[in-house]
């Protein structure tokens, strides 16, 4: 069984390596993705279209913001499948967690905890730099909700995932997850609501402060806020419940 | 893109994803994972491409490294294959 596996892969390999020599050079300008018109329009009608620099994000949240709203959706199923998997409780026994004597406390270490202490508020103001700045810079509301989210686990691993709890509860965390998706989806149906196509922002420039093309660069900030809303509780869910188990009680 | 610099990026890039393959102790190997990751990201900014740059060093090598470890901690250590 062995030897046919290796077979396959050494078969499948050549394959992959023999179709390498047919690639295009790095930033080869005659290549198929680069002479095709469409990329030439992303290149220079972007940001008159837009006014948002960052070209990434402009298609990402905008151009192709349908696909973004269903990859937020598929973060969302995810966790929600792990947690269907792994919790063991069901959720009304939460309610009170924050006044349960803490059982599983660990003795604090000075240094870890020091440490900690500083660097968590500068991870999530970092995190919030990049949500609110992605459109003008790299980053975004998935890279902003994770690096959030990350700053939520570094509690949990230094103290205990109660510390943790305390800022997310369970029940919070479901909630920021969906309003996240709701968000996004929100200004969609508003889109549609004044007339205008689903995802398509120009239309909210009505409701906002704004020419019909900043109103395009305001929207794709609102739902990389949406985004990075779901990010953040659904890394934070998924690595509280692969760390304690699924009860919530116990950390690592 | 200095060639020199992608070399050795890629040379350890494939070292790692050996290892990370064929170590016996999971604990490690999710660690040399998440080197890989971030040898990834370091690639994908020599490209110019920083917006993947920073999704890969924010979920591959940040998060999803966590991840693995606190799976390995809840589950064996030791490969058994």
């Amino acid at each position: 069984m062995k030897s046919f596996a290796l077979i396959a892969v050494v078969l499948t390999g050549w394959l992959l390596l023999s179709a390498v020599s047919d690639f295009p050079d790095w930033g080869d300008t005659e290549s198929p993705a680069n002479d095709y018109r469409l990329s030439q329009h992303y290149i220079t009608e972007t940001f008159p279209e837009t006014s948002v620099p960052n070209m990434v994000t402009a298609v990402l949240a905008d151009y192709r913001g349908y696909d973004t709203m269903f990859e937020t959706v598929v973060i969302f199923v995810a966790g929600i499948a792990i947690m269907s998997i792994l919790r063991r409780k069901p959720l009304d026994h939460l309610k009170d967690k924050g006044k349960e004597t803490r059982t599983y406390k660990k003795d604090p270490d000075l240094i870890i905890d020091t440490t900690c202490r500083l660097m968590i508020p500068i991870i999530q103001l970092f995190a919030l730099y990049v949500v609110a700045h992605g459109h003008h810079s790299p980053g975004g509301g998935f890279q902003g909700g994770v690096i959030f989210g990350a700053s939520f686990i570094l509690l949990a691993l230094s103290r205990d995932l109660q510390a943790a709890q305390r800022w997310v509860p369970e029940k919070r965390v479901l909630n920021l997850a969906g309003i996240g998706i709701l968000i996004y989806s929100g200004f969609g149906f508003a889109c549609m609501l004044l007339g205008s196509n689903f995802l398509d922002y120009e239309i909210l420039h009505k409701i906002m402060p704004a020419t019909p093309i900043e109103a395009r660069s305001h929207s794709m900030l609102g739902v990389e806020i949406g985004v990075a809303f779901t990010c953040t509780a659904i890394m934070f869910s998924i690595y509280s419940n692969l760390a304690s188990n699924g009860d919530m009680k116990e950390t690592l | 893109m200095i060639w020199a610099f992608d070399l050795i990026t890629l040379i350890f890039l494939v070292i790692t994803a050996i290892i990370s393959l064929q170590t016996k102790d999971l604990l490690s190997a999710a660690m040399i994972f998440g080197v890989y990751s971030f040898l990834m990201c370091l690639l994908w900014a020599g490209m110019a491409a920083v917006d993947v740059a920073f999704t890969e060093s924010a979920v591959g090598a940040g998060v999803s490294a966590v991840f693995l470890i606190a799976t390995v901690l809840r589950t064996t250590r030791r490969s058994s294959d």
